[in-house]
């Protein structure tokens, strides 16, 4: 296995005169893969994800990109993290700036990261059409695109940059399922296509199984379990998280309660 | 004659267009019924208008049909709300998606539980406490005494859903509207919600007319479903033929996307 790109050693983290959210967490996510945190609402999920973003520096611990502590305070460094490491979110109706045109939205990490220039408007078309959108969504306002489709611009402006790391807070929990399978295909696409490594945070099992090979379970805090998707999932050793996996409302489970019935 | 029967139901914006169009189904007394769409489906607008609760702006046709035990047959369409109020609690109840909405922010939950107790019921004094007590111990709230002295945010996300749940049937409607009741909960939680939601129904006999964007969730608590699309009724029938051969290209695609999911988790926890 290649080394992390990005990990959280031991790290803990608290809100200002607040109770610990995070207690001696420790993740590593390696360079290609696919990494879920899983947990229900209240665990920490969102509180790791701004670790690994850099948006919160942890209270304890610390967080590692190629290896090296991440120092905000270094400017230069955290330059070539933030080109390194872009992010979605859940919400994309209220992501993106309603008024202005896509190109601008989806442009927008090349000019702050200062790689804006005379090849920017290639690389915004390059970005759309590997998000799957039309050339000329790029001169078209937000509200003109459905749900499915915004998420695809969020998309497009996290990738325009190259980024070896996508973060993302529950992607695809506010979208319609029909439109869900679409956008969780093309993270899958854009993993393998372009090597882009995937932290997920989400509370939804399925769509981790669909897309994830790595899983850390959250609990109150803490990681009670991680390690191979199929292994956490397939033969959990921690009750909390079998029951998780129990708790997720089934089409077949209800196709059986139907035949025994009849 | 069905407890509920909607023909015809159309909902249309002041400025003309048709969110909800010529929709038609029944409930029968003690029957459980889904309405399962996408976002823009008109599923909750349909909830509301059964209730005579459209937004301003909005304005029902066609016939909704309320013909609860002891209430008399009562045409909601259109129907002044004096007419409307008594049977909103006895008739039907609703539980919706955000319990913060439907519960007063300021007010213990006792009290709020109580309300419909001695509205619909008649009941007051050490009577009314002790119905209150029942009321909150019906829906598996633990610490009845610490619950009822509670102002809602003091208490979980799945306790409000309980205490919103214990409202709705504390006047024991015929029907029980329960919009996207566990949308907003976590995995856990809603299992046990849905879990409590089929057991209170069954035990009083309650119809159910239950609204979700989730096939898995609706076919867990429904007999039948309305597969809704644009505001229009796509395909309805028993709920386990819609998920084994569903006739139209749309239940198919949301049967189909519903499974991949479900395949993915299936194969790794088989």
């Amino acid at each position: 296995m290649s080394s992390p790109v990005l990990a959280v050693r031991d790290a803990g983290f608290a809100y200002r005169g607040a109770a610990p959210v995070l207690h001696g967490v420790s993740l590593e996510i390696a360079a290609g893969r696919s990494v879920a945190i899983v947990g229900e609402s209240g665990a920490g999920k969102t509180t790791l994800l701004r670790l690994l973003l850099g948006l919160n520096r942890p209270t304890g611990g610390e967080v590692l990109f190629d290896g090296q502590p991440l120092d905000l305070r270094n400017r230069a460094r955290m330059r070539a993290f933030r080109r390194s490491v872009q992010s979605v979110f859940q919400d994309p109706y209220s992501s993106l700036d309603p008024r202005q045109r896509v190109r601008r939205i989806v442009s927008e990490p090349l000019r702050s990261l200062g790689l804006a220039g005379p090849d920017t408007d290639g690389r915004v078309a390059a970005a759309l059409a590997g998000v799957g959108l039309p050339a000329d969504a790029g001169d078209r306002y937000p509200h003109e695109f459905s749900g499915g489709q915004r998420q695809r611009i969020a998309l497009a402006r996290a990738t325009v940059c190259d980024p070896r790391v996508l973060l993302a807070d529950e992607p695809v929990s506010a979208l319609d399922v029909t439109t869900r399978v679409r956008i969780v295909d093309l993270l899958g696409e854009l993993k393998e296509s372009r090597g882009l490594t995937i932290a997920m945070v989400s509370h939804d099992l399925s769509v981790v199984a669909a897309l994830c090979e790595h899983t850390a379970v959250l609990e109150s805090g803490r990681v009670v379990e991680q390690g191979d998707t199929r292994e956490v999932l397939g033969a959990p050793s921690h009750p909390y998280t079998a029951r998780l996996i129990a708790s997720v409302p089934r089409l077949l489970s209800a196709l059986r309660l139907e035949k025994h019935d009849g | 004659m069905s407890l509920l029967d909607v023909t015809g139901l159309s909902v249309v914006t002041d400025s003309g267009r048709a969110l909800v169009s010529d929709l038609s189904f029944t409930v029968e007394q003690g029957g459980r019924l889904g309405l399962i769409g996408e976002s823009g489906s008109g599923k909750s607008l349909t909830a509301l208008a059964v209730m005579g609760l459209l937004p301003p702006g909005l304005t029902a046709s066609g016939s909704v049909v309320l013909d609860a035990p002891g209430l008399g047959r009562t045409e909601m369409v259109g129907a002044a709300e004096s007419r409307l109020r008594p049977l909103r609690g006895r008739g039907a109840g609703v539980v919706f998606q955000e319990p913060l909405t439907a519960l007063d922010p300021l007010m213990r939950v006792g009290r709020q539980i109580a309300e419909p107790l001695r509205r619909h019921r008649g009941l007051r004094g050490a009577e009314l406490r002790r119905a209150v007590a029942a009321a909150i111990d019906r829906v598996q709230l633990p610490e009845p005494d610490r619950i009822a002295r509670a102002f809602p945010h003091e208490i979980s996300g799945g306790q409000r859903q309980r205490v919103a749940l214990a409202m709705a049937l504390a006047a024991e409607p015929a029907l029980l509207i329960a919009d996207e009741p566990t949308t907003a909960l976590d995995v856990t939680v809603q299992a046990e919600v849905l879990g409590l939601l089929g057991e209170l129904i069954a035990e009083k006999d309650m119809a159910l007319l239950f609204v979700s964007h989730d096939l898995a969730v609706v076919s867990g608590v429904t007999d039948e479903l309305v597969v809704l699309k644009d505001g229009r009724a796509v395909e309805s029938g028993r709920t386990a033929d819609l998920l084994h051969a569903p006739r139209q290209p749309y239940t198919r695609s949301l049967v189909e996307s519903a499974r991949t999911f479900e395949n993915a988790l299936e194969r790794i926890t088989r």
